[in-house]
């Protein structure tokens, strides 16, 4: 279970206007700006459930991801995974979670992918025969037999996110993160990734948290949704609540940030 | 421990791939070891007697300094970690249960090793074969050649210690740019990469031989040659496990103070 309780969370961002003068000028006095990237933010996910977490970029997505997966540490309020404190118990906490960032890439460029595979067997110490296990269903359901045996840096984005996402599940955390997923993949890798998420949630209960400004990964997967804007929470509901008017989503959505002025 | 030899064996693996860089590297390495030879020859010439060390001593020094360079050069540090932490790709580390600090040291060595392993049997070979005296001479005893493959790997862990630190200094200064130049200059003077630390004046010697850096390839490297006594060799086998001790314990506390006020660049 995941429990975040006023969740504030800012960072400090050095600001100028354009051209040499205020170039110089900053070189004598700085101007900051405090970002408020999560203000007071509290939800509860239960185990085995599929979040969408959207809202416009910059609303506080990632800091919220990267505060549940122990990497940021919150100014204030108390987060609980699984009952631990993410980031006073990294380690720990760490081992029971996967985290794809669909931007990054954590396969180890210049290696077949199967040995970033092994190097992650032994980073979570997962017993050979559940590593066997993993890596084979992982490798049917996801199409990999071609793929691992080739360097990360000649994949395509498709293969190699594909490989990115049994990477994380290689170890089976009972909490997922996907921080945009389907990030600029084709309509077949997309579809793919969609599925495999589904499979995955239903056959092993996996919690999962999805960003994404993807609308139709968000139809597809999620059967229950947070808006965030500007750090807070606008909106927790289900897919129904935010189709008011009209089937296509992307409209819907967006009047919806407009509506919230977000 | 297992997951950190894993690392040790992956980066090892890869580190022997390049094949075309290890070539140009001894190519470098040879080319630079000549021409260090040449200008000390120019020096002994005027008055041998004047210099602290014997011209074969220093020969060897050059020849082992260009044989062993990656174990021990400081500027040759991993790029992708300073990456990983200006692009925030860092994030990805973070994410799994190990601990930064040692997974860094284990990846350093192995890419210091790797990259010795293939450069240095052809120098050695070839200097071994050089006519006297511009070639490697045999160590000056069985004892001292077994002290310097101890104070080679202490070396070794003393520059991978040094080069944690600026990694994680590289987290509060948002470019790590600044850092490394100062770092690599200091630590290439005081080391006695550029000049061997016998050549300084006596004052400045006395000085410079109590720094950390002097722990790294002074330590061994004069050992081989014989022109420490007893004592000193003594010294300064305290001082290299000494420094070693400090600067992984002060790596080990940054590296928490660092996670904990960590801001992961670029969304």
């Amino acid at each position: 279970m995941i429990t975040m309780e006023h969740v504030c969370k800012s960072y400090k961002i050095a600001k100028r206007n354009a051209g040499f003068g205020e170039a110089v000028k900053a070189l004598f006095h700085r101007e900051y700006e405090i970002i408020h990237a999560l203000n007071d933010v509290s939800f509860t996910i239960e185990d085995g459930e599929m979040v969408g977490y959207i809202g416009p970029n910059g609303a506080g997505k990632s800091s919220t991801i990267k505060i549940l997966s122990g990497i940021l540490t919150p100014d204030h309020g108390t987060v609980l995974v699984n009952g631990r404190i993410p980031y006073k118990n990294r380690t720990r906490h760490v081992s029971e979670i996967g985290v794809v960032f669909g931007q990054r890439s954590q396969l180890w460029w210049d290696v077949p992918v199967i040995d970033s595979f092994e190097l992650l067997k032994d980073i979570y110490s997962i017993p050979e025969p559940l590593y066997r296990q993993s890596l084979e269903e992982l490798t049917e359901l996801l199409n990999l037999t071609e793929l691992l045996r080739s360097p990360a840096r000649q994949l395509s984005l498709g293969q190699r996110m594909r490989c990115e996402i049994a990477a994380s599940l290689l170890h089976r955390p009972r909490i997922l993160f996907l921080d945009e997923p389907t990030i600029g993949l084709d309509a077949v890798s997309k579809l793919a990734v969609r599925d495999f998420i589904l499979k995955e949630n239903q056959s092993h209960g996996t919690t999962v948290i999805l960003t994404t400004h993807d609308m139709q990964d968000i139809e597809a997967l999620a059967s229950r949704i947070i808006l965030i804007g500007k750090g807070k929470i606008l909106m927790d509901g289900t897919l129904d609540d935010i189709r008011r008017g009209g089937d296509n989503i992307d409209e819907t959505v967006a009047e919806l940030y407009r509506a919230y002025d977000i | 421990m297992k997951k950190y030899l894993s690392f040790f064996r992956l980066r090892f693996a890869m580190g022997l791939q390049y094949r075309a860089a290890a070539l140009a590297g001894v190519a470098t390495q040879f080319a630079w070891g000549f021409m260090e030879i040449m200008i000390f020859r120019a020096f002994y010439r005027a008055d041998p007697a004047s210099f602290p060390m014997s011209f074969s001593a220093t020969v060897s020094y050059l020849w082992l300094q260009q044989a062993f360079l990656a174990l021990f050069a400081a500027w040759m540090m991993e790029n992708e970690i300073f990456d990983s932490i200006v692009d925030g790709n860092i994030a990805y580390e973070l994410c799994r249960p190990v601990d930064l600090y040692n997974m860094w040291f284990s990846r350093s060595i192995a890419t210091r090793l790797s990259r010795a392993v293939l450069r240095c049997f052809p120098i050695l070979i070839v200097a071994a074969f050089l006519p006297k005296p511009y070639g490697i001479t045999p160590p000056a005893s069985p004892g001292h050649f077994l002290l310097f493959l101890v104070t080679m790997i202490l070396g070794l862990l003393m520059t991978v210690s040094l080069c944690e630190l600026i990694y994680i200094l590289a987290f509060f200064t948002i470019s790590p740019a600044g850092l490394r130049l100062m770092f690599d200059s200091a630590a290439d003077f005081f080391a006695g990469a550029l000049i061997p630390l016998p050549f300084f004046p006596e004052k400045m010697r006395q000085v410079m031989e109590l720094l950390p850096f002097a722990s790294m390839q002074n330590v061994p490297l004069r050992i081989y040659g014989g022109s420490m006594t007893g004592y000193e060799m003594q010294k300064a086998v305290f001082l290299q496990v000494f420094w070693l001790a400090a600067i992984t314990f002060t790596g080990k506390v940054l590296c928490l103070l660092a996670q904990r006020r960590v801001t992961v660049q670029g969304g």
